[in-house]
């Protein structure tokens, strides 16, 4: 087992790097305030980011279970579905999508 | 922080009131990731206090259940740091539409850039402007970081008393960010961004499949740049 002096060094790396990379654009963002680059930067970024995580979640899950690769896309189609048909309730639509998943992976 | 926020009135409890609810979905998927970690790490043969302490140290997810094998491996400190530097680079570009501005208190703003994991990130994305506010964004992320470490705690106790825990229940995750798009995407001038994110995510997932998320950002970013460039050049179409 790993001495209690080398996990709490790595402890404190973590944390420096992880913060070090939240914290510091935002020092270098405050000056460029304004911008027209950054300021069209903030809107196009959210959809686009956000595609990205669901897509890249959606090939590490397909990937880490390759028997479930279709469940999930069926889930994912599922997730769509309720989320547009029921009014665009993030639980319920996250909740159904989820179930699908687990209920196909676990019983079929 | 809790108490601080309380401060500023009953407006404000409405707003924490409505950022714990939004962090609802988020807790589907992160709690049984929480538990995963938990279990992974008494696996790996490591002391139980090292799953809150990491999760604190760190508060990201996917990088934590990878920093489990190297910690069991005892990994060069340097080596760790590389680690952590190159899956976490993505967060620095997560700064150009954080609402971190509505935050004003040092001690909250710095907590608040603290917990800016990726779910916290695509919740507050997708909310519209008119409904952002500090003590909701606060009160979400804090209710995050719980639904974490708490994870974390309960996947230590359950240790190996369960057999085998139910599989699949990450596919939250999974299923947050698509509905999250879904929301961030309801006008047609989001078309092109989706669309460049689109050709990035898939010649990430083409060539490095291993660290598609990464590469994918980066390509985003870049032609994100390079749209700028051109419509600066005709002004006409901005």
């Amino acid at each position: 087992m790993p001495s209690t002096t080398y996990l709490i060094t790595v402890l404190a790396i973590v944390f420096t790097v992880t913060f070090a990379l939240r914290a510091l654009p935002f020092a270098l963002l405050g000056r460029l305030r304004g911008s027209a680059l950054v300021q069209r930067l903030s809107v196009w970024m959210p959809v686009g980011i956000l595609l990205i995580l669901a897509v890249t979640a959606l090939h590490g899950t397909m990937t880490k279970d390759p028997n479930g690769a279709w469940y999930a896309l069926l889930a994912v189609a599922v997730t769509i579905g309720v989320h547009l048909a029921l009014g665009r309730r993030t639980i319920l639509s996250v909740g159904m999508g989820t179930a699908v998943y687990v209920v196909l992976l676990n019983a079929v | 922080m809790s108490r601080l926020l309380r401060d500023h009135g009953r407006v404000q409890q409405h707003q924490i009131a409505a950022g714990v609810r939004d962090s609802f979905s988020a807790g589907l998927g992160i709690f049984p990731l929480g538990i995963a970690l938990g279990l992974l790490i008494l696996q790996a043969g490591l002391p139980w206090w090292l799953t809150p302490a990491l999760s604190l140290a760190a508060f990201a997810g996917s990088l934590e259940l990878l920093l489990v094998g190297m910690l069991a491996a005892v990994t060069p400190p340097a080596a760790v740091a590389l680690t952590v530097l190159v899956v976490n680079f993505r967060h620095v570009f997560y700064a150009f539409s954080f609402p971190l501005h509505l935050v004003r208190h040092p001690v909250a703003k710095a907590y608040a850039v603290y917990a800016m994991i990726d779910e916290a990130y695509a919740v507050s994305a997708s909310l519209p402007e008119h409904k952002r506010s500090a003590p909701r964004l606060l009160a979400m992320q804090l209710a995050c970081e719980a639904y974490w470490v708490g994870g974390g705690l309960v996947g230590v106790a359950l240790g190996s008393a369960l057999p085998a825990p139910i599989e699949g229940l990450e596919f939250a995750l999974c299923a947050l960010f698509t509905v999250l798009t879904l929301d961030a995407f309801r006008s047609r001038q989001q078309i092109p961004s989706a669309l460049l994110a689109c050709t990035g995510v898939s010649v990430a997932l083409l060539l490095t499949p291993g660290v598609a998320l990464f590469t994918a950002l980066l390509l985003f970013v870049g032609l994100l740049l390079g749209r700028h460039a051109l419509m600066s050049r005709r002004p006409a179409d901005a």
